[in-house]
């Protein structure tokens, strides 16, 4: 200021530019200084709130006791990596894709297949059952997520009635129906999220602000309003409100690859699962990491991550070929599951919390309870 | 005149990306101590209706026992 008192052309050049704008008077410098500034505050603001950690608020509960979980069910028929799967609301169905381009509905009880389509592309990345249970959504290195209604009629060809509804610029890693059968939200390696409808495919919001590939999503508990989150190549977990296409909050603690984001059954947090070998938990009220779930021996990435029903019990998967099952409270790691043959990408906890679900690289599907 | 352009749309980019972090300074925050008290609140109040915590009968769960129709 002291400068341009004294230097009358330098005001009469300050006052043009102010008068052409204030965003002319901001360099990229000046920005980027803010924006280092603003991120210090953050942190700060954070930190202040950081008043102790979540296992020391769990210190006086029960220890959980032993956990005995087994495989009852193994559902066999894939011919090559199970890459993702969804439960039906029915709490018995479920939908499982693979590397091969197949995706398959099976009825877990009986682990009979009841339906089975061959995508045009291979390695079928993502699966979503409709919340009615009458079709499910699916995608991959075709770019799109497409819908197919599920027919009584075993014998018909359900890639007949397919219908296209995602239009990405790259893969798609993820899709969930929102409360209805009528929206889709999916993710893509074009580093964006989109919410579609159904019946005409028009892309009703998009979300941009990974600056990588987002891998994963999920809706908030719908009493909990019309938030998701995401999670990405970029290190980033990422909270958007639905309606306005805004990210309004963003977390980056990981240290690598988040592969896959689940909500706490409350909404009021969720846990993450990254290449880093870690699973944290972020509370979205508190704005920051309250719990880290890690071991020095666990060095492989967790690929996908799911609660139980109270939100007590984290199961996660890993590259390691294991599910680890954590108190979510203590922090504390409960047992470790062993069963699969190769990596673990997929873990899903069903419905009515009776059992969980696991697809691996080895073909298979198991269901553990 | 291209050289404008460049630094413009690095400019829009840093505009954005402050525009963004000014929008999550401002939110509102509570105690880590608070929202973890909520968080095992949730937990306990509802650990009766989990079953893969508590576990229930194998009478009441449809996945056990294993089918019948077994190894043979």
């Amino acid at each position: 200021i002291a400068y341009l008192l004294t230097h009358p052309s330098s005001i009469c050049a300050f006052l043009k530019m102010a008068c052409q704008g204030l965003a002319k008077g901001e360099t990229t410098n000046t920005l980027k200084a803010e924006s280092e500034s603003l991120k210090a505050k953050l942190e700060e603001e954070r930190a202040k709130l950081h008043d102790v950690e979540l296992h020391q608020v769990a210190e006086k509960i029960d220890a959980l006791g032993q956990f005995v979980m087994k495989t009852r069910r193994t559902l066999k028929g894939h011919g090559n990596k199970v890459l993702c799967m969804d439960w039906c609301r029915d709490k018995r169905r479920i939908v499982s894709s693979s590397q091969d381009g197949k995706v398959i509905v099976w009825d877990a009880y009986t682990t009979n297949k009841e339906h089975a389509v061959t995508m045009p592309c291979t390695w079928v990345m993502a699966c979503a059952y409709a919340p009615s249970g009458c079709a499910v959504a699916c995608g991959g290195l075709d770019n799109k997520c497409s819908v197919y209604p599920l027919s009584l009629d075993k014998n018909e060809n359900l890639a007949a009635k397919k219908k296209s509804v995602a239009m990405h610029t790259n893969y798609l890693s993820s899709c969930s129906f929102t409360n209805s059968d009528m929206q889709i939200l999916t993710s893509s390696g074009d580093g964006t999220c989109a919410l579609w409808d159904v019946e005409s495919g028009q892309l009703l919001q998009s979300f941009h602000g990974h600056s990588a590939d987002v891998l994963s999503l999920d809706l908030a508990p719908s009493e909990t309003g019309n938030t998701f989150v995401s999670g990405g190549c970029d290190k980033k977990a990422n909270v958007w409100d639905m309606r306005s296409g805004q990210n309004v909050q963003s977390f980056e603690t990981h240290e690598s690859d988040i592969n896959n984001v689940k909500y706490y059954p409350s909404g009021d947090a969720f846990a993450t699962g990254s290449d880093d070998a870690t699973c944290r938990l972020y509370d979205l009220r508190a704005d920051r990491e309250v719990a880290i779930y890690s071991k020095d021996s666990i060095i492989f990435g967790a690929s996908s991550v799911d609660f139980s029903l109270s939100g007590r019990l984290l199961f996660a998967g890993y590259n390691d070929y294991t599910i680890n099952v954590w108190d979510v409270l203590k922090g504390t790691r409960v047992a470790i599951l062993f069963g699969h043959e190769n990596r673990v990408s997929t873990v899903r906890v069903s419905p009515d919390g009776t059992a969980f679900c696991s697809g691996s690289w080895d073909n298979t599907l198991r269901i553990w309870a | 005149m291209s050289n404008n352009n460049a630094s413009s749309s690095s400019v829009a980019v840093a505009q954005k990306a402050v525009k963004q972090l000014r929008l999550e300074a401002k939110i509102r925050r509570i105690n880590v101590s608070q929202a973890a008290t909520d968080l095992k609140n949730f937990c306990l109040q509802n650990a009766h209706k989990d079953p893969l915590l508590v576990g229930v009968p194998s009478s009441d769960n449809p996945f056990r026992p294993p089918k019948s129709c077994g190894l043979l």
